[in-house]
């Protein structure tokens, strides 16, 4: 295989290769870290009462997953994709449309084990579209088309009242009963967002390594390059861009079953904005991020109108809060809070103990 | 076909590289004009030429990276003018950047497979390589080849600049490849890693042929058989390194330090 076959240098070292077999792997598994924050979700429910448990943590998972769809574009791609939210609301729609709800015109009412798989082919389509609109063009340019898709979705579902009920939008959307148990119902519904936030963090954590993966950051860093090394670079970030809606699409199932409803105010422009903050403030460049900082969002959405109005401000401001919080972290770090709690670290540990950076972004 | 077409296609067939009166313009510049060269398979040559000869777009004419404005380029016999680039990689084409163009952002071994991922099935896997991955080990092999295994598993932006050249050149030789396009590899490189550059290009297999740009005729002479000398986006002699040496027009013009 190798063409500068040299007899001499083909001694391979095994330290050398079982260490990397170790960076390679799953490093969460050696992080103690980790694990006390998978035992404290899985636990959730047991210390957590159900306004917690839904309105705080699984939303935070449910935008998390929105915006984990995005990291992966910008992270792994270097696409700035603001229609992650508009793919995930379009999933939302289509479980509406084609599942139950009160509206008998629109819906088609076919069972979910049909209309989620159906949606999220629909949502994974539009996505792939847009993102192959969005490839022709490079930075800023891919954030104007990718925002002109949200803002014309939205417009669209204003205006529409045939498929997507206008301004009213698709009320009491049917959420799945089997096997005796209410999904929607909070522990179980908790536990579904868990799971389906579990699989896209590490499905995108394992692609991250794959040669797919691999290949994506290669088109981040040197697309011209990518090109002359024989990776044809557009399809290699259309792909991307399927693979995202298909996460932004899950979440998308996931927030028209814990609201009920979908309606134009949950894919406004507003809301495609707050996942890009949301994914910038909490990091870029591990999945670990997208999450962290859809706590941080949430917990100021929730907690800031109090706080507002006890120092005697307008409760509506929060928007503020959270602006500032954004203005802030990306001053102090360009990559969020994973970014200033890796910097903590560094600064906590004795030089020679450094990583060596052997993971890349990956 | 009549036999005279069928005779140049044949020769064409023989050829490894085949430019026909290949120009390009930027705007109203002339990079390159009306340039045509034949290059034997397995054949090694040099290009030569003062700063701004247009050297480095003869190459970006032959990856496809810039296409040329008019005129043909074979590869191996076949039309690729309008190929783009990754496809002419696939068949055996490769080059390496004057400017090192890596990937910053990931490790040295991870640069190398995707070289070789780059040339054969699998680019789009969505399943992590196992511990006997044939392209891990080419991988490894390769990163050996350019005495890079010490720094294997560090990100790209931590290494010195002959380190990066040197996984310049080892992108470049993954895969099979059958002709190579080197853009001045011994750019910044000290002696040491320069006699090590010729020794990886002297001992490439022979069916693999290469054309280097060099301003340094110590590296660049002895690792060629033919040389081409390039002046204002035109060639102006072709021949065996002891004639181009000795020609008092190329000692006027570029060896003497005839740069205008
Ligand atoms: N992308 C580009 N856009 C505009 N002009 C260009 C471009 N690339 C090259 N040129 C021009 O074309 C001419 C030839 O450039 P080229 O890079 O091919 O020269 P070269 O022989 O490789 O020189 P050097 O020895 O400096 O590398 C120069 O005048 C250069 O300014
Ligand atoms: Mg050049």
């Amino acid at each position: 295989m190798s063409v500068t076959h040299d007899t001499r240098i083909q001694i391979r070292s095994p330290a050398s290769s079982a260490q990397r077999q170790a960076a390679r792997g799953w490093p969460d598994l050696n992080n103690p870290a980790a694990w006390i924050v998978a035992v404290i979700l899985l636990i959730m429910p047991l210390i957590a009462n159900g306004f917690f448990l839904i309105e705080i943590f699984a939303t935070t998972l449910m935008l998390g997953t929105i915006a984990l769809s995005l990291m992966f574009l910008a992270g792994y791609g270097g696409m700035v994709s603001l229609m992650q939210l508009t793919i995930a609301g379009f999933a939302a729609y289509m479980v509406a449309v084609f599942g139950t709800s009160d509206n008998a015109n629109i819906s088609l009412g076919w069972p979910w084990w049909l209309a989620v798989p159906t949606a999220l082919t629909l949502a994974t389509i539009f996505g792939t579209f847009g993102g192959a609109l969005a490839v022709r063009t490079e930075g800023i340019y891919t954030i104007m088309i990718t925002l002109a898709i949200g803002a014309a979705f939205y417009y669209f579902t204003n205006q529409n009242w045939a498929i997507f009920n206008g301004h009213t939008g698709i009320n009491n959307v049917a959420t799945p009963h089997f096997w005796g148990v209410n999904w929607r119902s909070d522990i179980p519904f908790y536990y579904v967002v868990l799971a389906i936030a579990a699989l896209c963090y590490f499905g995108v954590d394992y692609i991250s390594r794959a040669p797919f993966g691999l290949a994506l950051q290669g088109v981040r860093d040197n697309p011209r390059r990518m090109a002359a090394l024989g990776f044809n670079v557009n399809a290699h970030r259309v792909a991307a861009y399927a693979v995202a809606s298909f996460i932004a699409g899950l979440a998308g199932v996931l927030q028209v079953w814990n609201y009920r409803q979908i309606s134009p105010g949950s894919v406004s422009v507003g809301a495609c904005i707050d996942i890009l903050i949301i994914a910038i403030v909490g990091g870029i460049t591990r999945p670990i991020g997208p999450y962290i900082g859809a706590l941080v969002f949430v917990l100021l959405r929730t907690f800031a109108l109090d706080f507002l109005v006890k120092i005697g401000l307008d409760g509506n401001r929060f928007r503020l809060l959270i602006g500032l919080g954004f203005l802030a972290i990306v001053f102090w770090s360009s990559d969020g809070v994973i970014g200033l709690w890796q910097r903590w670290r560094r600064s906590q540990r004795p030089q020679s103990d450094r990583p060596n950076g052997g993971r890349g972004h990956g | 076909m009549d036999s005279v077409a069928r005779r140049l296609s044949a020769v064409g067939a023989g050829a490894a590289l085949e430019l026909r009166g290949v120009t390009r313009l930027f705007g109203a510049l002339a990079a390159l004009t009306d340039v045509t060269i034949t290059v034997r398979p397995g054949e090694r040559r040099a290009v030569l030429g003062s700063n701004g000869a247009g050297k480095t777009t003869l190459f970006n004419c032959i990856t496809g990276d810039f296409p040329p404005t008019s005129g043909t380029i074979r590869f191996f016999g076949e039309d690729v003018t309008h190929f783009p680039p990754y496809e002419r990689i696939r068949r055996g084409l490769r080059r390496t950047y004057q400017i090192s163009a890596l990937f910053p952002g990931l490790t040295v071994q991870d640069n190398v497979y995707l070289a070789c991922r780059g040339v054969s099935r699998g680019r789009f896997s969505f399943l992590r390589p196992g511990q006997n991955d044939a392209l891990m080990h080419a991988a490894d092999n390769l990163v050996q080849a350019v005495h890079l295994s010490a720094v294997r598993d560090q990100r790209v932006a931590e290494l010195a600049h002959g380190q990066q050249r040197q996984l310049e050149i080892a992108l470049a030789l993954a895969g099979a490849p059958r002709f190579v396009l080197f853009d001045e590899p011994a750019a910044g490189l000290s002696p040491t890693e320069r006699a090590e550059l010729v020794e990886i290009l002297t001992s490439l297999p022979a069916h693999i042929g290469y054309i280097i740009i060099e301003h340094d005729m110590d590296v660049a002479l002895r690792v060629v058989e033919s040389v081409t000398m390039m002046h204002n986006g035109r060639i102006f002699k072709e021949g065996v390194p002891e004639e181009i040496q000795s020609d008092p027009e190329v000692q006027e013009l570029y060896l003497g330090g005839g740069h205008e």
